[in-house]
């Protein structure tokens, strides 16, 4: 049973979003996101598998961010919002800075693994490699972060 | 050590929401909600009004419980159910005019393709009784074209799909006694004490 398109908004609009925020920046996610369900929900009706949706729904996401990417080159720390550092709810700009920097792969990954927080096997599925190279690439992710940015 | 996937952690608690209504605004607009529901509340309990482009394809009783509904609707008209309630405001509007006895005529197109059949004919023979009239289930059989059939007449208001506004509740047994009806007995009586057949 295809379960009503309504389901995937409520189970799954916030993961996606989440998603988006960290991979292509926090001031573009929104129309990602849009551009997102609106492609997963005009597809829809012909999908035949329905057992991972909220995979389903992460690899067109992860396909739109490199849509993004390619239109835009770059998220420029300047197109991020000025957030006041001393705020411990906010997260620092640098940050979504250096997410931004890495390689298409890495950033997938490291957003899919720790911002959205799917086991590794998960992020594997939505990129299509096996979870050894899901694994590496969000260790490789991680390193260079911890190289480029400084709290 | 573990500083930069704690603030990765942290970022996902700091994303805003998305803009689901402005979603559903752009997926009307490009025509990719095939199934707009909306919940209304009634003196029935609460109802889930459901309508296509080509008008009300479900009106159910729910009890609080809108998956079986929705399922259906996935199912057997299109998985692109969106709740969207502007598209039934028209429907939710009538409706409550209707309960508070100031309607006596619903003026919705209606999507009939949940039915078929006889169950069909039958279903849009009863959308013409008149407000506050009851027909048998033999008259309403013979309306559709086949006296003899009031049993399946019977079986074809059981599954209508758009109860109050397809008025199923309008048809009784012959020699008085109600007859049943999907979602209790009582809403019968309710709507039929409302519009004044039952004295």
């Amino acid at each position: 049973m295809k379960p009503p398109f309504q389901r995937l908004i409520d189970d799954h609009s916030g993961a996606v979003k989440r998603f988006l925020a960290a991979a292509v920046g926090p001031p573009e996610a929104e129309d990602c996101f849009q551009d997102t369900f609106i492609a997963a929900l005009a597809a829809y009706p012909r999908l035949q598998r329905t057992d991972n949706l909220k995979g389903w729904l992460l690899t067109i996401a992860r396909n739109k961010a490199i849509d993004h990417f390619r239109a835009t080159k770059k998220v420029s720390p300047g197109t991020i919002p000025e957030i006041p550092h001393e705020d411990p709810e906010m997260i620092d700009p640098a940050l979504i800075a250096a997410v931004a920097s890495l390689p298409e792969k890495q950033r997938s990954a490291v957003a899919l693994r720790y911002v959205t927080d799917l086991p590794f096997k998960d992020v594997a599925d939505i990129m299509g490699c096996s979870p050894e190279a899901a694994r590496r690439s969000v260790h490789e992710g991680i390193k260079k972060l911890r190289e480029v940015w400084e709290p | 050590m573990k500083k930069v996937e704690e603030e990765l952690k942290k970022m996902s608690l700091t994303v805003t929401a998305p803009d689901v209504p402005a979603l559903i605004e752009r997926a009307m607009a490009e025509n990719l909600v095939d199934v707009a529901y909306a919940t209304v509340d009634s003196p029935v309990g609460p109802l889930l009004a459901a309508s296509t482009p080509k008008g009300l394809v479900t009106l159910a009783y729910t009890e609080g419980r809108t998956d079986d509904v929705l399922e259906r609707l996935s199912e057997r008209v299109s998985p692109r159910v969106i709740e969207a309630p502007e598209r039934l405001d028209d429907v939710r509007k009538q409706l409550d005019e209707y309960f508070e006895g100031r309607r006596t005529n619903f003026d919705l197109d209606i999507d009939w393709q949940l039915s078929s059949g006889f169950a069909r004919k039958i279903l849009r023979a009863t959308a013409r009784i008149p407000y506050g009239s009851l027909l048998t289930y033999r008259d309403i059989a013979r309306k559709a074209g086949n006296e003899k059939a009031s049993r399946a007449a019977g079986n074809a208001l059981g599954s209508n799909s758009i109860p109050i506004v397809v008025p199923c509740h309008r048809v009784v047994r012959t020699g008085g006694g109600l007859g049943g009806y999907t979602g209790g007995l009582a809403k019968k009586e309710f709507l039929l004490g409302l519009e004044g057949a039952l004295s």
